[in-house]
């Protein structure tokens, strides 16, 4: 089978029961994405597939051979981070680290939805969406933290959104 | 070099605490760094995924195996049927050793094996077996075939049921029970009575990382271990005891952690079973636990029933203090959750009583989750205090000063520091408590609207530890220790030490932790992680710049350490230029007589609005602020991490969290991030931290203590009350949800 991830190409021979998240963690040396439950509970696995967020763990790596896939270690490096990677790190939007791809494949996912319009459940307005930090709450909240950095990964969020809309 | 030759060599600085330690490096160093909010220093490779956590190391021809779990709860295995799955492709063996898995996980800080044996049956989803594969898939579908015959035996699930023969357990961290005065009939003879039951549920630390080892045996016979684990010496002599080796023969790596509070203090289940499978196989075998292998056998915090009755006079001085709980253990186990342990010291009352019984159930192993004792016995001791407050007609923050001891009420010796008023009068300030109003009688809407503070307190303790320090000809400091850091800040923290005393910026200290072979250190617990390993490298700093002074012939404190620069008596060198070979020292600190001269803690307030809709019983928490007073703090924004995640963790006992014991069998009938409900993103609000500048010298050379479990203890009990203001309605079973408020909410 062959997988597009991070704009490389990749050939593996997987299992049909091979999640994403296995493919990327036990066959591709991408362990960026984290396993905290396998069943979608957690949401450590995010990954953005072609552009949206989806828990890797509850997927078949099957069913994405024609897909442009991105895990955390496509979005920036330690030497070029992303401007979320960069905005988790100053704010401390971690602690212990292990969901923290997750949060930040999910925060740039979220983004790109806000853009789009989509409404969530605390939006007031359905054809005026914008991002305040009750919106940024309920949209990560399918990224536990169990540290507990809520408040900080609100905080580099909110930064990078505000960035983004200057430059926009 | 053996451990024992490095300690007796004449490169290690050692420090017992016998005395206080009124000076520190860290007040008089140039470097600035020290207390500072930098971000973490490894901080880019957590956010590139780079981080490597046990499961995540490569290894040659490496199988996979997959955990099976009892589904008795009492009994003994009577046939595993191994050679039905066996057949299946890419199954490699099925593999079990009846004497040697573990049947409990370890308790935190042992030095030796947990309870072993499997072909018994103590609780639902003890593990019995692993089938190894050559992938995962393969495992795990075989793992689920596998037939199991049991002959079932009968086990004791019901807390209700067996309450009345609860024992008493062994002294452990505190004395099982104790007694001061008449306390009986003090509360008896007292003006103003509060007697209540408060029950709190068995819960999960639920780290998001689950328990993983990859166990590979060397040719010399060691085994290397990569494994998730909070306390590497330890579990290290506890893994060699379950395998019948030396110490010395095993070496852990545990470099990044994807938290613990309390669950990975002690080995797991799966790491002897890897170990045992590897060996049997001849190859590397990495075991990842299922979440819900990891909620049915790791640990969970045990359930507790507490029976406060708090006697006072009128103006609310308390003359009566008990508190009595039951909790409940497996029949093997020592460990029982210390509940009352913050009670000991925290309020003034001449006639007290502190008692723990345990019932002896099958269920999963209870041990330390985060703040054992102080986080569920504060949620009912604060709550207690705010019916006194109730019943006295007095201001629960001035309860509380009312109640303040001169020193410790029970040893009779002084605290090392204690700024719980100044931290109840600062987050009055900053919260406005003033605008608190009497209970029930703000409702906007639907929505009933409501304060409520709590104080925090948790001792403080020094533990052995050990690290090395080199510095180099290049003018670099390496750390290196077995310590961990679980999220709690470990590498920077240690980089700030190292960088304040050897005045070098942080990109010229390198940390290294995790590694087994390394000097042992106290490793994460406790909350005695900072102070004790921060102490040791501290101790080995101030050892190099004694060698730097002699180096430059001047005193050690007439010289300044600054960007990579000695200077003293006008002259100044280049580290490069005055270290010729590469300096290499041990620094030790060890607890010592301070902690019997003085009762150490750190202290808080909390403070919590919350707003209850008075149609469903929903509960909102709005706001939360808490002030801290912990020594030094080391790190001003890891600091203020660690309180959110504390603050978090008792909005969730508070609110949401509690596992749920099915009564026929004991097993854990939630055991998952679905069901066992944790706080998500929506559930805290922009939390605020503050801290109170102190230094507590009576504690170490840094004048540190604890954090990481302060934010917890007495977080619940905050949400509980502002809850009880908002509505009128005090819940003392917790969770508290909706179902247990909506009888009492006005219609």
């Amino acid at each position: 089978m062959h997988f597009t991830i991070n704009g490389q190409r990749y050939e593996a021979d997987v299992d049909i029961r091979t999640s994403l998240l296995d493919l990327a963690r036990e066959h591709l040396g991408l362990t960026g994405s984290k396993k905290g439950c396998d069943h979608g509970q957690c949401g450590a696995c995010t990954m953005l597939v072609n552009g949206r967020r989806i828990n890797a763990c509850l997927t078949l790596a099957v069913m994405h051979q024609d897909d442009e896939i991105v895990t955390i270690e496509g979005l920036g490096s330690v030497e070029n981070l992303h401007p979320m990677q960069d905005a988790f790190v100053r704010h401390d939007g971690y602690q212990c680290g292990y969901c923290t791809p997750g949060q930040i494949c999910s925060a740039v996912g979220m983004l790109d939805e806000v853009a789009k319009g989509w409404p969530s459940h605390v939006t007031g307005d359905l054809t005026d969406v914008s991002l305040d930090d009750a919106e940024i709450s309920e949209r990560m909240s399918g990224n536990i933290c169990r540290c507990a950095a809520y408040p900080n990964i609100v905080d580099a969020i909110r930064e990078v959104a505000a960035k983004e809309e200057v430059s926009a | 070099m053996s451990l024992l030759d490095i300690f007796s060599s004449g490169d290690t600085r050692s420090l017992t605490m016998d005395e206080p330690h009124p000076s520190s490096l860290l007040d008089s160093g140039a470097q600035g760094v020290i207390g500072k909010p930098l971000p973490r220093v490894e901080g880019p490779l957590k956010v590139a995924g780079k981080a490597t956590y046990a499961a995540e190391y490569p290894a040659e021809n490496l199988a996979y195996g997959v955990l099976v779990r009892s589904t008795v709860s009492a009994g003994r295995i009577a046939a595993i049927h191994a050679d039905e799955v066996q057949a299946l492709p890419g199954v490699i063996a099925v593999v079990t050793d009846y004497d040697t898995f573990l049947r409990n996980a370890a308790q935190g800080g042992d030095t030796d094996a947990p309870v072993q044996g499997v072909e018994e049956i103590q609780y639902h989803g003890e593990i019995i077996a692993v089938v190894v594969a050559e992938t995962f898939e393969i495992a795990r579908d075989a793992a689920a075939r596998l037939r199991v015959d049991y002959e079932p035996g009968e086990g004791r699930y019901d807390f209700e049921r067996y309450r009345n023969e609860a024992e008493r357990p062994p002294d452990s961290q505190v004395e099982a029970h104790s007694q001061q005065g008449d306390p009986d009939g003090a509360f008896a003879a007292a003006a103003v009575k509060v007697s209540a039951v408060y029950t709190t549920p068995s819960q999960n630390s639920a780290a998001m990382e689950p328990h993983a080892s990859i166990a590979e045996w060397k040719e010399d016979g060691t085994l290397l271990l990569h494994g998730a684990y909070q306390m590497v010496a330890s579990d290290q002599q506890q893994l060699a005891d379950a395998l019948g080796l030396k110490a010395d023969q095993v070496r852990i790596i545990s470099r990044y952690v994807g938290g613990g509070f309390g669950s990975k203090l002690g080995i797991a289940p799966e790491s002897v079973a890897a170990a045992i499978a590897a060996k049997q196989l001849g190859r590397p075998v990495k075991i990842v636990m299922a979440r819900q292998q990891v909620f049915d056998a790791t640990v969970r915090r045990s359930n507790t029933e507490q029976h406060l009755k708090l006697g006072a006079d009128a103006d609310g001085r308390i003359v009566a203090l008990i508190h009595d709980s039951l909790v409940s253990n497996l029949p093997d186990e020592d460990f029982f959750e210390p509940v009352g342990i913050g009670t000991h010291f925290a309020y003034a009352g001449e006639n007290r009583r502190i008692n723990h019984d345990v019932v002896r159930l099958n269920r999963t192993l209870s041990g330390s989750m985060r703040a054992p004792g102080e986080a569920v016995g504060q949620m009912a001791l604060e709550a207690a205090l705010d019916e006194l407050a109730e019943a006295t007609g007095v201001d629960p923050i001035e309860l509380r000063r009312r109640n303040e001891p001169p020193q410790d009420p029970e040893k009779q010796i002084p605290f090392s520091s204690r700024a719980l008023v100044p931290c109840m009068e600062k987050g009055a300030a900053l919260f406005g408590w003033a605008d608190r109003k009497a209970p029930g009688s703000d409702r906007r809407g639907e929505w009933l609207h409501g304060i409520g503070m709590a104080a925090a307190v948790r001792s403080n303790m020094l533990q052995k530890s050990a690290a090395q320090v080199t510095l180099t000809t290049d003018g670099r400091a390496i750390v290196e220790t077995d310590m961990t850091d679980i999220g709690t800040g470990t590498y920077t923290i240690l980089a700030q030490i190292a960088g304040e005393t050897l005045g070098l910026p942080l990109d010229r200290v390198i940390v290294h932790l995790g590694d087994g072979k390394a000097p042992p250190a106290a490793g994460s617990g406790g909350s005695w992680g900072a102070a004790s390993s921060g102490s040791s490298v501290y101790l080995a700093c101030e050892l190099v710049r004694e060698r730097l002074a002699k180096k430059m012939g001047v005193d050690p404190a007439a010289m300044t350490l600054k960007d990579g620069r000695a200077i003293a008596e006008n002259r100044a060198v280049d580290l490069t230029d005055l270290v010729d070979e590469n300096i290499v020292v041990t620094g030790q600190i060890a607890p010592g007589k301070q902690e019997k001269l003085h009762t150490q803690a750190s202290y808080g307030a909390h403070f919590c609005a919350v707003k209850v809709n008075a149609v469903t019983g929903e509960v909102r928490v709005e706001r939360m602020l808490g002030v801290f007073a912990a020594g030094r703090v080391l790190n001003e924004q890891t600091a203020r991490s660690q309180c959110l995640g504390g603050m978090t963790f008792g909005i969730g006992a508070a609110l949401t969290e509690e596992l749920v014991h099915d009564p026929r069998n004991g097993k854990i009938v939630n055991r998952d991030m679905a069901e066992y409900h944790l706080p998500v993103n929506a559930d805290v609000p922009q939390l605020e931290v503050h801290f109170l500048p102190e230094r507590d010298i009576n504690a170490n050379p840094i004048h540190a203590k604890g954090i990481g479990e302060l934010g917890i203890s007495g977080a619940g009990a905050a949400v509980a009350n502002a809850i009880y203001n908002a509505t009128g309605v005090r819940v003392r079973d917790y969770p508290i949800t909706c179902d247990k408020l909506l009888a009492g909410l006005p219609d």
